[in-house]
């Protein structure tokens, strides 16, 4: 009878991790959805911004009040998880405390001590956190495309953590020969009081409560992230080393239409050969995107990545301005497409199935698209290295490549580059004539 | 004055079997936008008295390709670029300035890997190089005290990181600098970038180049100051539609410089 804690306590760990891996893996199915892009350059440069951007916060903090904040709950999320191994261990073990039969009491007591004061700056941090969304309502959270679940998620966040942070501090607040040791208990000893007048045992069951729900909430919490925009906690790493490393001005030169236009400018070309072998059987390339599979997988992990802080929004001229386009919407449209082809392909045995929908005018209208200057402030504004520019370029690649879909003036735009070499209805031979003017 | 400038052309060198020092790639808007050609002949000003042995394409210049690249047409884009750099490479050309950071943008990150290789370089960086080499010396004082804010071309600042080498000029005329409340990196757009130059906005509660100019405003600024014939478009119809364009001039900074170079 005595291991039935034990055994239930590896129950549990077990089906936490477990069901999150199983997601995991439809994650990373999702984004190999994607078609392929080559990332394996400049491996150092990639490290760097990693180093830089994803653990360093250098981007976070160019907004100082709530880079500062989000830098509180960084160092406290990953400081504070220390504990969870000893609560592992101990769960598992039988043991209670274990850290303090290996470590020097003075060691555990400051670690203890770190942590409790790192839960008390974090459950401050993220009540003010909270408070910026709902009562001074930063205008970034109030956008259209924050309504229902995407703001429900991002305050159930806030009070998952502000109830695992609590649990922490009870916990240690009510266990009696803790306090006793008088050693790490920084911020408890303070909260110990509100219990004084309870039994022994029933702050041993309190204390038990805490620890079991603290645990239980953890695993929760790390499988509600695939649910959530809080992803970026694991993918704001590969997301920031697999970022853009050009400068952000530089757009890809499509390779498919490279091989059509040297065909074209080829004096030698026959235009009626016969295709190379096995070229029959090759799918004919699709200029630009029109679905999420069209996207390449960086694009992809960077849809899973956004959690939808709204910066690139709060800086894009075309929204500022009043028009559709947000560039944090055509992330979140770019993940909510591709969750859902992704239960397709799990309802279909492992098939994707028409389902007579796709990303461009079922999630994202043309009317987003060409409001879009290319100003790269979306880009410059993300503290994770997401391109939204990226993907708003394939889609207008798809709308005038595939479907001639662009604004009559943009087609009239180019119809005088094609004839003339310049956007306006100029003669070329006339490029000079400015020089007599 | 225009029988002053001296503007020849690659066909010239060729024929005479030398190489100029720069080529001065124009743009559409340079050559054909009635505002953009007086960037385009100021700077033409600072190369003559520098004594810049530049030469231009003339009619073998064609639209870079880069608003067609923008609006998504990457089969125009490639076609221009293909044949531009057929052009160039038959020069032999090795390094261009520009005026317009759309074509810096293009020439100087998408050509190459189609086959156009150049050192490619924004009029304000040129200036600048010309200015702490000496060749480019005296500049008077029209612009002494003059507050002038610069708005950042978004395709120069965030897209290339080049923030400095048009504020470095600008100090050189001894005017009071002044920064918009969004710069350098977080500096708005004017509203003409991917397109939007060449068509009507879409729906919304104001114009991107109001805005723009609206915070160029609160500087206060004698100019403003742009780096892009297409910003410099947006913003002095911004400045009109604010109705302060006795008080307030919009101003490439090749032209600042050809003023206080008195040309």
């Amino acid at each position: 009878m005595e291991y039935i804690p034990n055994i239930l306590f590896a129950v549990v760990l077990f089906l936490g991790i477990g069901f999150f891996a199983k997601n995991v893996k439809k994650l990373i199915r999702n984004i190999k959805l994607g078609q392929d892009k080559a990332v394996s350059d400049n491996k150092s440069q990639r490290w760097k911004n990693m180093a830089m951007i994803a653990l360093g916060q250098s981007k976070m903090v160019r907004r100082p009040i709530s880079g500062f904040l989000h830098v509180v709950v960084y160092i406290g999320f990953i400081i504070i998880n220390i504990e969870v191994l000893e609560i592992i261990i101990d769960g598992l073990a039988g043991t209670h405390r274990i850290g303090l039969s290996v470590l020097p009491q003075s060691v555990y007591g400051f670690l203890i001590g770190t942590f409790e004061v790192l839960a008390c700056l974090v459950f401050i941090a993220v009540i003010i956190f909270w408070l910026r969304r709902n009562v001074i309502k930063i205008a970034r959270f109030w956008k259209s495309e924050m309504t229902s679940w995407p703001k429900n998620d991002g305050n159930y966040i806030l009070y998952f953590e502000m109830v695992l942070m609590s649990l922490f501090l009870i916990m240690n607040a009510t266990d009696v020969q803790f306090q006793a040791l008088n050693s790490g208990n920084v911020i408890s000893q303070f909260m110990a009081p509100w219990f004084s007048g309870l039994s022994e045992g029933t702050l041993h069951f309190i204390e038990r409560g805490a620890w079991w729900l603290h645990i239980v909430g953890i695993l929760v919490f790390l499988n509600y992230l695939y649910y959530s925009k809080h992803l970026h906690i694991l993918l704001a790493f590969p997301n920031t080393y697999y970022g853009k490393l050009q400068p952000k001005g530089q757009f890809n030169n499509l390779e498919a239409v490279t091989n059509e236009v040297k065909m074209m400018m080829d004096p030698n070309a026959d235009p009626f050969a016969a295709p190379a072998e096995g070229a029959e059987d090759d799918v004919p390339a699709k200029f630009g995107a029109s679905d999420v599979q069209d996207l390449n997988w960086v694009q992809l992990l960077n849809a899973y990545t956004c959690t939808e802080c709204g910066r690139c929004t709060s800086e894009c001229p075309a929204n500022l301005t009043g028009k559709k386009l947000s560039p944090r919407k055509i992330m979140m449209d770019t993940r909510d497409r591709l969750e859902e082809v992704g239960k397709n392909i799990d309802a279909n045995n492992g098939e994707f199935k028409d389902d007579g929908k796709q990303l461009l005018g079922d999630y994202i209208t043309h009317e987003e698209l060409w409001a879009c200057t290319t100003c790269n402030a979306c880009v410059e504004a993300c503290p994770v290295s997401i391109d939204p520019l990226s993907i708003i370029l394939e889609m207008r690649r798809y709308l005038v490549m595939e479907q001639s879909a662009a604004p009559v003036e943009l087609n009239n735009m180019m119809t005088n580059i094609e004839n003339n070499g310049a956007p306006w209805p100029y003669n070329q031979m006339d490029r000079l004539n400015w020089k007599d003017e | 004055m225009s029988e002053l400038l001296k503007v020849p052309t690659m066909a010239d060198f060729m024929a005479e079997g030398k190489q100029p020092e720069i080529l001065f790639w124009v743009g559409s808007a340079g050559s054909f936008d009635d505002r953009a050609k007086k960037i385009t002949k100021a700077f033409v000003k600072i190369l003559n008295k520098a004594n810049v042995d530049f030469a231009v394409l003339g009619t073998e210049e064609s639209c870079t390709g880069d608003v067609a690249k923008r609006a998504g047409n990457e089969f125009l884009f490639q076609m221009q670029a293909v044949t531009n750099i057929e052009v160039l490479n038959a020069y032999q050309i090795k390094k261009i300035v520009t005026c317009d950071p759309h074509s810096f943008n293009c020439l100087k990150n998408e050509y190459p890997s189609l086959g156009g290789q150049y050192e490619v370089l924004h009029h304000t960086q040129f200036i600048n190089q010309l200015i702490a080499a000496g060749r480019l010396e005296g500049l008077n004082d029209t612009y002494k005290g003059k507050r002038i804010t610069f708005h950042d071309p978004c395709y120069l600042g965030r897209a290339n990181n080049e923030y400095d080498a048009p504020r470095e000029v600008l100090q050189k005329t001894k005017a009071t600098l002044t920064e918009m409340k969004r710069h350098k990196r977080t500096a708005l757009c004017c509203g003409a970038g991917g397109g939007q130059m060449f068509k009507e906005p879409e729906k919304g509660d104001m114009d991107i180049n109001v805005l723009r100019t609206e915070g160029a405003l609160e500087t206060n600024p004698d100019i403003i100051a742009t780096g892009c014939p297409y910003c410099n478009t947006m913003m002095t119809d911004g400045v009109k539609a604010k109705e302060k364009e006795s008080e307030v001039q919009v101003l490439d900074i090749a032209e600042l410089i050809a003023n206080a170079q008195g040309l």
